[in-house]
């Protein structure tokens, strides 16, 4: 090109603006996931985006049309790796709709405790991260030891840390022993101090708000068309609460709060899930201070695996365990739809059965699809960065969003 | 409660749809209500905005297959916040012509809901603005989750090796 030519320059309004695609993920570092994300920027300036999932599907729907009920629960620990209990108790909890079993009181309120350290571990992991994507690291390494606390009384209950498993069809398997008590008690004492120290790190942080307020946020009317639930949708201000709108596994005898926000950005989303941190911890107070004595587990031999000590020596127990393990139990026809409060919103299992041994169909509701197909409106404007924070804030986790 | 709401839709879908052929019925705890393809549309829109009912919020969309094989389904569930009432719209299409109007002119959010009931059943939702695949490998030219696609299983001798790529 000569140098004359070179000095000729279209008028402002007839030249076209060039984009930069932009190809963040499938694997990148600050998303915390399997996605991709093929960005349009102007700039540093987000103009259109398009997510890609589906890295990570693994079929679930399709397997739980071939395993009996009780072999279900594992790939239920897959969905939302970081509260696997709370998905474990949705599903057990639906198949004892259908088969309308009648669970004691003192495993509701244990299944309530249990699903209750999960939701905290679950916003430990979402806030902490939010921290760290601002460039706080200092929260993220301080907080996430008390999540390994939160696993070890996991540990102590069922003997896994992350893919749980943690109770059966009808409530818990064995009465949890003095260690675990034990550590829960020492959890609910000593982590308050420690979420005040963080809340402290962060809550005012002039650098922290400033990155955060207005970043990605969403209208509550946006939000319902979108069908948003759970702390996303709280924080744009829609007081709406599975376990207070229809209450499952005696949440009606616990007194809480339900945290709103109002403006739905980060911050706001930030905000909800560590006030629902503060108000998880009451909950389990409440449980502690009012736990039934009792059974741990409804009377339910058909789906119940009886004690081993039982088996070896009694010829009943051994029949229904040879049932149980085979699949060979019957459970009624019948469609179930039942939806707990996840650490990301309402989880549901919609259960279709023709009386067989396996669901005829088995989905899922999960919160986190549905709420990253508003990840390109809200961050259209935005900065890279904030694209980053936003995606961490929604909690979007992609063993979830690919099923 | 749910019979209420039960009885109370009906009634209002009744006067609203004289001539609409409709089941409905009580399933557990959630009212259920099998409507024809045609209509289903105009039967989500009323649900949607009448100021009594009000289901403005759309929790769940899905499809399924009838044990025959020759039907698909697909299954919408409501919700009204306020009310806190919930309801089941269910409707059936036939597999060899499997098209039904969409839904993302209601609820914004039934966009990829819709999409992933057309990835795996591939029922056809006239109107969606972009009803391509979503979670599986857009070359793929089955729709897995029919019930014609078995899983694998090591005792038997019929399956295709073809389908599980072999």
């Amino acid at each position: 090109m000569s140098k004359k030519e070179n000095t000729i320059t279209p008028p402002a309004d007839t030249m076209e603006k060039e984009y930069t695609t932009l190809n963040l993920g499938p694997t990148h570092p600050a998303t915390h996931g399997i996605f991709q994300n093929v960005l349009k920027m102007d700039g540093e300036i987000i103009h259109d985006a398009v997510p890609t999932l589906g890295y990570i599907h693994r079929a679930f729907e399709k397997l739980a049309e071939r395993r009996p009920y009780a072999q279900i629960t594992p790939i239920t620990d897959r969905l939302n790796y970081c509260s696997s209990p709370i998905n474990n108790m949705g599903w057990h909890m639906t198949v004892e709709k259908l088969i309308k079993a009648e669970i004691p009181k003192r495993a509701e309120y244990m299944r309530v405790i249990v699903m209750e350290l999960s939701r905290i571990a679950d916003h430990i992991i979402c806030n902490t991260i939010i921290g760290q994507d601002t460039g706080a690291t200092t929260g993220f390494l301080y907080l996430f030891q008390w999540r390994e606390h939160i696993y070890d009384i996991f540990e102590s209950i069922c003997g896994a840390r992350l893919t749980t498993n943690i109770c059966r069809i009808g409530g818990f398997d064995v009465e949890w022993t003095k260690v675990t008590w034990d550590r829960i008690h020492a959890f609910i004492k000593d982590f308050p101090a420690a979420l005040n120290e963080f809340n402290k790190l962060l809550m005012r942080n002039k650098i922290f708000m400033d990155r955060t307020v207005d970043c990605g946020p969403i209208s509550g009317e946006r939000a319902l068309e979108y069908s948003f639930t759970g702390p996303n949708l709280r924080a744009a201000g829609i007081d709406y609460d599975v376990r207070v709108a229809t209450p499952y596994s005696s949440y009606q005898d616990f007194d809480f709060k339900i945290p709103v926000g109002t403006s739905g950005d980060t911050y706001d989303r930030f905000t909800v899930r560590n006030e629902e941190m503060w108000q998880s911890l009451e909950i389990i107070k409440q449980a502690i201070k009012n736990l039934p004595t009792g059974p741990v587990h409804a009377d339910i031999p058909d789906f119940f695996l009886p004690p081993k000590q039982e088996v070896y020596n009694n010829m009943e127990a051994l029949i229904y365990h040879f049932k149980i393990v085979m699949g060979e139990t019957d459970v009624p026809k019948g469609e179930v739809y039942h939806c707990v409060e996840g650490g990301n919103g309402e989880l549901g299992f919609y259960l279709i059965s023709d009386g067989g041994r396996t669901p005829f169909r088995l989905h899922f509701r999960r919160p986190c699809f549905i709420y990253y197909q508003a990840y390109p409106e809200m961050i259209k404007g935005g900065l890279l960065s904030d694209a980053i924070l936003t995606m961490s804030s929604m909690n979007v986790i992609a063993g979830e969003l690919d099923a | 409660m749910s019979k209420e709401i039960l009885d109370k839709v009906n009634e209002k879908l009744k006067i609203q749809f004289p001539d609409l052929q409709m089941e409905a019925e009580l399933l557990y705890d959630f009212p259920v209500f099998t409507v024809d393809h045609n209509k289903v549309h105009d039967v989500l829109k009323f649900l949607k905005e009448d100021t009594d009912l009000n289901f403005h919020f759309l929790t769940d969309l899905t499809a399924m297959q009838t044990a025959d094989e020759k039907q698909l389904g697909v299954i919408y569930h409501l919700h009204n916040m306020p009310k806190n009432m919930r309801v089941r719209v269910k409707t059936f299409v036939d597999i060899s012509k499997p098209e039904i109007p969409t839904a993302t002119d209601l609820w914004v959010g039934a966009n990829w809901m819709e999409r992933e009931s057309y990835d795996f059943y591939g029922v056809r939702f006239k109107g969606h603005p972009n009803l391509t695949r979503i979670l599986n490998v857009d070359e793929m030219d089955i729709f897995p989750l029919r019930k014609e696609y078995p899983l694998e299983d090591q005792v038997r001798e019929d399956k295709e090796d073809k389908l599980f790529g072999r």
